[in-house]
């Protein structure tokens, strides 16, 4: 076996080398459809027409016509993107607002019930909420909350929060507690301390619920779809849908360009944030 | 343990128990009342006792939906959200952290984009004419293009919410893996077994647990999911793809049948808050805990 030594070294190389060349090709087979699907995307929204499935023919901004004409029979796209703004912006505030508070208070405070309410957050993550709509649209009524965008806020930050909640919890653990001693010491009250001393510690996971709560609102769609009836209430993902359905057998352009433009903020997303960022199981309404 | 001492975390803590109580506990309650009701879009309370569910099983819709149900959830579940997702971890932390992270990234891309966008990419990927990319492959071999919608619904929407689900079970899995000592890789390795074989005999059983955590969480979401299918066939062509979710919404809000629609609901709110308080149980405060949230670049 010794004298060998050389021999097996180099033939152990080549065989890990032809092993990683292998992983990487299933992986890319398998990968495929999400690499062409995309690829597609942004190819046919600048393209006059293709061929040979997703050859262009010729670049073009014609698909993108929707920026600044009116569609017939679909509300202005930038007080479409405006609510659609709204209502991610919305989300997330909510979200960054309740979920920093009550992290705090599980992570720092020991008090009967906590743990009980941990396990709750842990049994509605599990719990599927979407099968609550029916009755969600009655308490919409009457709350007066329907084909509202404030309605649309409430809910969907309501039902991220408990889980935002737990993530939070997980940033406060992180934080020593010499820092909040020294700051109590200095005469700081408990929410003096947190506001100035634990807040700006936990920056990164405020970051992260910001994030996720953002694209999560920006997305919504089954919300919107029943719970919002005026056009001038659209969020992109209603228009979206429309356009697809009157257009998908006459102008993939149209289509595609629309489709990508709503996506812009994933896009950004994924060339910017996510190489510094934090990817968070979402889990719950998604399958 | 005076009422000032408790009093401060509940000062923290409200906020999140009020948006709990308006959001999940009410309504809760309220669809197991209006269950019991036959409300339709006039919104009012007419009691009718056990009638809507002496009407699920002469519901000549139902058995379609049921069987629907149980194809979906369980192909996509094994398929995709369980066993490609191994498969995808198993591969990429084989792999350099770089590369391997890369793939990871992609199968992220469709949990993040706007589900009407994702749905138009499978739309496209099974247009019936020769623009779909399906049918483009299919001219390539001289074969006429094919309504995919139209014969292979299920299909569609199994590969469409796999492709999601995928994502889940891919970043458990990959954090268990990574957490599992180098020494018994390279141990393994010495000693000559192939990649197949640490599979089999060192990963697989080590992240055991793990799969088992995923399968029980990801039946639960694949039973009320619904929102791609909405999106794609929207349960047709003539109920194929219709799964009880689904069934539920249509009820609710194309037939204004919220009576009818939240009797079909409390099935699965039961099953949801019975499968929630086992999964609590069985996995334990601490394995839940250890659910890793996170993964850093």
């Amino acid at each position: 076996m010794k004298k060998n030594n050389g021999e097996l070294g180099f033939f152990k190389r080549n065989s890990e080398k032809i092993m990683t060349i292998t992983i990487i090709l299933i992986l890319i087979l398998i990968t495929l459809p999400i690499i062409i699907g995309y690829f597609w995307l942004i190819i046919r929204s600048f393209s006059e027409d293709m061929v040979r499935g997703f050859v262009p023919t010729k670049l073009t901004l014609k698909n993108w016509r929707f920026l600044w004409s009116e569609m017939k029979g679909y509300p202005n796209i930038w007080v479409t993107t405006f609510n659609t703004s709204i209502v991610a912006l919305g989300v997330m505030a909510i979200e960054v607002l309740i979920t920093s508070l009550g992290g705090y208070a599980l992570s720092r405070y020991d008090f009967p019930g906590r743990s009980s309410i941990m396990k709750l957050i842990l049994a509605l993550h599990a719990f599927p909420a979407i099968s609550l709509m029916v009755a969600v649209f009655y308490l919409l009524k009457v709350l007066n909350l329907l084909d509202s965008l404030f309605g649309i806020i409430l809910l969907k930050a309501s039902l991220e929060i408990p889980w935002g909640t737990w993530i939070m919890k997980g940033f406060y653990d992180g934080v020593p507690w010499e820092l909040e001693m020294a700051g109590l010491i200095d005469g700081y009250s408990r929410f003096e301390t947190w506001i100035k001393i634990v807040l700006p510690l936990v920056k990164p996971g405020i970051a992260v619920t910001a994030v996720f709560a953002f694209l999560s609102g920006w997305s919504e769609f089954v919300f919107i779809n029943t719970f919002i009836f005026s056009q001038k209430f659209w969020t992109l993902s209603k228009y979206v849908k429309g356009i697809i359905g009157d257009f998908r057998f006459a102008d993939y352009g149209l289509v595609t360009a629309v489709g990508l433009f709503y996506m812009l903020p994933t896009i950004i997303f994924f060339f910017f944030v996510s190489k510094h960022m934090i990817k968070l199981t979402i889990g719950g309404v998604k399958g | 343990m005076g009422f000032r001492k408790n009093f401060k975390p509940f000062l923290f803590l409200s906020p999140m128990i009020i948006v709990v109580f308006l959001f999940f506990i009410i309504p809760v309650v309220l669809t197991i009342v209006l269950a019991f009701t036959n409300m339709d879009y006039s919104f009012k309370w007419n009691f009718v006792g056990l009638q809507n569910f002496k009407d699920i099983p002469s519901d000549f819709i139902i058995p379609r939906v049921v069987s629907n149900t149980f194809i979906y959830t369980f192909l996509t579940l094994g398929f995709f959200n369980v066993g490609m997702a191994l498969v995808i971890s198993l591969l990429t932390t084989s792999l350099s952290d770089k590369i391997g992270s890369f793939f990871r990234t992609l199968w992220m891309l469709p949990r993040l984009t706007p589900s009407v966008v994702y749905g138009l990419l499978w739309l496209w990927i099974f247009d019936p004419t020769e623009y779909g990319l399906m049918n483009y492959l299919r001219s390539l071999v001289s074969l006429q293009p094919q309504d995919w919608l139209y014969s292979s619904p299920m299909l569609i929407i199994i590969l469409a919410n796999g492709f999601i689900g995928a994502s889940m079970g891919m970043l458990v899995f990959t954090a268990a893996i990574k957490a599992i000592p180098e020494d018994y890789f390279r141990a393994a390795k010495i000693d000559g077994a192939s990649w197949f074989m640490i599979v089999r005999k060192i990963t697989l059983p080590l992240i055991k647990w793990h799969i088992l955590f995923v399968t029980a969480y990801q039946t639960l979401s694949l039973l009320a999911s619904f929102e791609y299918i909405l999106i794609i066939t929207d349960g047709g062509p003539v109920y194929r793809t219709e799964v009880w979710a689904l069934y539920t919404y249509h009820n609710a809000f194309a037939n204004f049948r919220f009576g009818y629609g939240a009797a079909l609901s409390v099935i699965l709110v039961v099953i949801g808050v019975v499968a929630a308080l086992v999964y609590m149980k069985f996995f334990g405060f601490e394995t839940l805990m250890a659910k890793p949230r996170i993964e850093v670049d």
